[in-house]
């Protein structure tokens, strides 16, 4: 669809559905949101400009190939998993590690922060791997 | 010794990052891990105490009681020697005999792993490790079968070779297992204290008769013999290694591992020696006919391995102490000639014995060497060969029952072995030069070096068997009964029963050889009762099954791999239903006790609009429309997900229907033109089962409401999500965390539901 109310709009609405997502994903573990629905929401932004400017378009201009995404997300979640090997604890038992920051005060992070990570990763690439297929020209 | 076998893993990896100068010398290096392994044993022998027990143990499995258990005594010690022995002679062979072929880094690597994993399997004290290694020695030989992969043969010989003793492989697995569950133990020392447990077990027959079928595969016993004569469109190296010396003795290794476990009893000794008596004859008759050197050689390898069978089965003293000699006398005669073989292919170019003769002329040293192999074979003395025959006519003549029946055949087969020895001798070497081909000469020291040895060591052992006998067969019976054992060995017997059926042997072989050279017909009659009578072709028996098989699943998978996507869902959706409506059946009482409550109202509002947009969904006259009223429907589920608080769950929902829609709204103008094409009886039918199928997953979620499991797990996830998981979204704490291995296998359903998708859909041009 070649509007330009549409193409001005996405570039802000894409901003914010990418700060959402990043804020989905951190916040996921006290409250709702979470690595799934935050790699939703990045693959909606995607999918947006993609419903914008065309899928060929999108595709010409995608620096990186969601098969990386992908990729990624999956060797962070087996990273995720090291120190609970190196530890001996059960298979993917979370470990956490406390940080007192100056200002912001005490800051807790785990392996489950990699992990929901690498899950965000890993959705926004199937999602657009499915766009991407969907939307192929015969 | 678990250390050793990690040698052999990185000297296989090793050989390929030699410096170039030494990088023609791969088989050389493997020689000498060869040599070193054998030297590491014999000091082990040395070190420790005649009789006893070296092992070493690895936890594995500790959960199903698993060690990695490594046993050398004496049995695995004599085999351990044999291995590496007859594999560094190999090795030196090997360098000479391959230098003209390329990819021989391949072949040495494969054959290096091979030895391994012989070497594992024979120290092997736990039976399942065991049967690792078995079949790792099954898929080493079909990769060295298939070294010439180019020619079809090859690839249906290797092929051929792998479904047999792969078949058996698997029966001998369900057999360690059967028979596990007796003793609740893998080891081999706690099937052997447990003898009399597994053998008055109702699981015993079955048990042995699955760990026979592996046994008899792998040392090719009748019927399934027919796959070594295939075998021998390997290379000669591994003829003379896998198929002669080694891996076809790993069954009848496994039968005297086995013997004080399973063994004495009338099952096992009636099997066994039935099968060893039928696979000698049968070995032993087809070999005369052959005219290929290298078949004539595998179908006295059969013989012979039936021989050992017959042997373990009779299960006296004496009769294993005779298999135990003659397991090295075949070994040392048969890897000399196959490489003797190897040599006259090499230099004749043809393995045909018509098309040779005359030989010694021009290979004096080849001829004094394959002169005492087959001595040796043909049971002549001085050679080892003979004190084996004799040791195995005074087993036969003391065998229990069976005497007289074993005995007869027995001779019978020796007779013909006699009679191929003398063939193969004439034929090949004396006579006249028939092939018309290059010269063949004997440069190359080395390929003579195997014959050399092997045929020295016959000799020398056969002159003087005490130190033989004392070193390597007492230990090695002393596996059997714990018990100080003298085995003495002699050429001389004085004039008793068996000194006088070795006269017969020997005299009816040489009868039979005259008769067979002075008349040529007898050979082509001989020949015409085997086409006639003998006709079964087991390969061929073989083949065509397993083409049956093949096309009876093609068929089998063509009536249910349709390829129309209704009918996938039609068949899912139907299954899925009588399977949930038989459990329903079961465990529930069809009264509905959930107190249906329409309150508040605006819940039941947004119900009603859910179901009404799905009702408009089916019947909306555009595409768009339908589309539109789906995520309606979607959006109005997670209404109520988020009137239940579940945020998470409502979330998901609206975020998936919105990229669905999108998706829908991307794809609509590539779709064809909406049409109603379904004929009526068809909408019927899907609205039959759709109503079905949803009328059980609503019984289904109704009955999951009133299901109380007495301590639910999600009060553990209340409990510990803050404390242990550090969060307040239990939801997502679950996933990342308490189930972090659930959410892992999801990403990657998801992942491969991706790449499907990707090719499913993608360009129709590539290929």
């Amino acid at each position: 669809m070649n509007t330009v109310i549409l193409k001005i709009a996405s570039r802000y609405v894409r901003g914010l559905l990418i700060i959402f997502a990043v804020i989905a994903l951190l916040r996921g573990h006290n409250f709702p949101g979470g690595g799934f629905i935050g790699g939703l929401l990045a693959g909606l932004s995607v999918a947006f400009k993609g419903y914008t400017f065309g899928i060929a378009y999108l595709k010409k201009h995608m620096s990186i190939m969601p098969e990386w995404f992908i990729i990624s997300g999956l060797v962070m979640i087996l990273f995720s998993a090291i120190p609970a090997f190196l530890n001996k604890t059960g298979f993917m038992t979370g470990e956490w590690y406390k940080i007192t920051l100056p200002l912001a005060g005490e800051l807790k992070l785990g392996t489950p922060l990699i992990f929901d990570f690498g899950i965000f990763l890993a959705i926004i690439g199937i999602t657009i791997i499915f766009l991407f297929s969907l939307t192929e020209k015969e | 010794m678990s250390k050793i076998l990690l040698l052999y893993l990185i000297f296989s990896v090793l050989i390929f990052f030699l410096p170039k100068k030494l990088a023609g010398y791969k088989a050389i290096v493997l020689m000498l891990l060869q040599v070193a392994v054998f030297i590491y044993f014999i000091s082990l022998a040395l070190n420790t105490p005649s009789g006893s027990t070296v092992i070493e143990e690895i936890p594995w499995i500790p959960g199903l009681g698993l060690n990695l258990v490594f046993v050398a005594d004496g049995l695995s010690g004599a085999f351990a020697l044999l291995i590496t022995g007859i594999g560094a002679l190999v090795f030196l062979f090997a360098h000479q005999y391959m230098k003209k072929y390329e990819n021989t880094g391949g072949f040495y690597l494969q054959l290096n792993l091979f030895s391994g994993a012989m070497l594992g399997l024979v120290l092997s004290g736990n039976l399942v490790q065991m049967f690792i290694f078995w079949e790792l020695t099954t898929v080493f030989s079909f990769f060295l079968i298939a070294f010439f992969h180019e020619k079809e043969e090859s690839r249906k010989a290797a092929f051929q070779s792998l479904f047999v003793t792969g078949f058996g492989g698997l029966s001998l697995l369900t057999g360690i297992i059967l028979l596990g569950t007796v003793t609740d133990s893998y080891a081999v020392n706690d099937w052997i204290t447990h003898a009399d447990e597994i053998r008055n077990s109702q699981l015993y027959l079955p048990g042995l008769v699955l760990i026979f079928l592996g046994v008899f595969t792998k040392s090719a016993q009748f019927p399934f013999h027919f796959w070594l004569p295939g075998a021998m469109q390997a290379p000669a190296p591994v003829s003379a290694y896998l198929h002669s010396a080694t891996m076809v003795k790993a069954g009848v290794f496994l039968l005297i591992r086995l013997t004080p476990a399973l063994g004495g009893t009338p099952e096992w000794t009636y099997i066994i020696s039935l099968t060893g008596v039928l696979t000698m004859l049968t070995g032993a008759w087809f070999a005369v006919t052959k005219t290929d050197i290298k078949s004539i050689l595998a179908y006295t390898t059969i013989s012979a391995l039936g021989i050992l069978v017959l042997l373990t089965g009779i299960n006296t003293m004496l009769s294993l102490k005779a298999a135990l000699v003659f397991l090295f006398v075949h070994a040392f005669y048969k890897a000399s000639l196959f490489m003797i073989a190897g040599l006259i292919e090499k230099k004749t170019g043809t393995r045909e014995i018509e098309n040779l003769g005359g030989l010694v002329r021009y290979m004096p040293l080849t001829f004094i060497f394959a002169t005492l192999a087959l001595f040796s074979m043909a049971g002549l003395p001085p050679m080892l060969g003979f004190l084996g025959k004799e040791l195995i006519y005074e087993a036969k003549v003391q065998s229990p029952g069976i005497a007289s029946l074993v005995l007869i055949l027995g001779v019978t087969a020796n007779i013909l072995m006699v009679t191929v020895s003398l063939l193969f001798l004439y034929k090949v070497f004396l006579g006249k030069y028939k092939n018309r081909g290059a010269i063949p000469n004997e440069k190359g020291f080395l390929l003579l070096s195997g014959p050399a040895v092997l045929g020295m060591l016959s000799l020398i052992i056969g002159l003087f068997p005490e130190f033989f006998a004392k070193s390597v067969i007492e230990p090695a019976l002393n596996i059997i009964r714990d018990e100080k054992i003298v085995v003495k060995l002699e050429l001389w017997h004085g004039f008793n029963k068996v000194f006088f059926l070795s006269l017969v042997t020997v005299l009816s072989g040489a009868g039979l050889f005259l008769l067979i050279i002075k008349q040529e017909k007898v050979i082509t009659f001989w020949r015409k009762i085997n086409t006639r009578l003998f006709a079964v072709n087991f390969s061929d028996v073989f083949t065509n099954f397993l083409n049956n098989f093949i096309e009876f699943s093609k068929q089998g998978t063509k009536s249910i791999q349709h390829g129309y996507h209704r009918y996938y869902i039609l068949t899912i959706v139907l299954f899925a239903s009588a399977l949930l409506t038989l459990q329903l059946m079961v465990t529930s009482e069809w009264k509905i006790q959930a107190p249906l409550s329409f309150r508040p109202f605006y819940i039941s509002g947004v119900v009603i609009i859910t179901a009404l947009a799905t009702i408009f969904s089916i019947i909306s006259p555009t595409r768009i429309l339908t589309i539109i009223s789906m995520g309606v429907a979607g959006y109005g589920i997670a209404l109520v997900y988020l009137y239940y608080s579940a945020p998470d769950l409502a979330i998901t929902q609206i975020l998936v229907e919105t990229l669905t829609v999108v998706m829908f709204f991307l794809i609509l103008q590539r779709l064809p033109r909406f049409a109603k094409l379904s004929p009526i009886r068809t909408k019927i039918r899907d609205a039959v089962v759709s109503l079905f199928f949803g009328g059980i997953m609503t019984m289904l979620a109704l009955k999951a409401i009133k299901i109380n499991f007495s301590n639910p797990v999600s009060d553990y996830f209340v409990e510990n999500s803050l404390s242990k998981g550090y969060g307040r979204n239990i939801v997502n704490v679950i996933l990342v965390d308490f189930r972090a291995l659930d959410t892992l296998g999801e990403v990657t359903v998801l992942t491969v539901a991706a790449f499907g998708v990707f090719l499913l859909l993608r360009k129709k041009s590539e290929p």
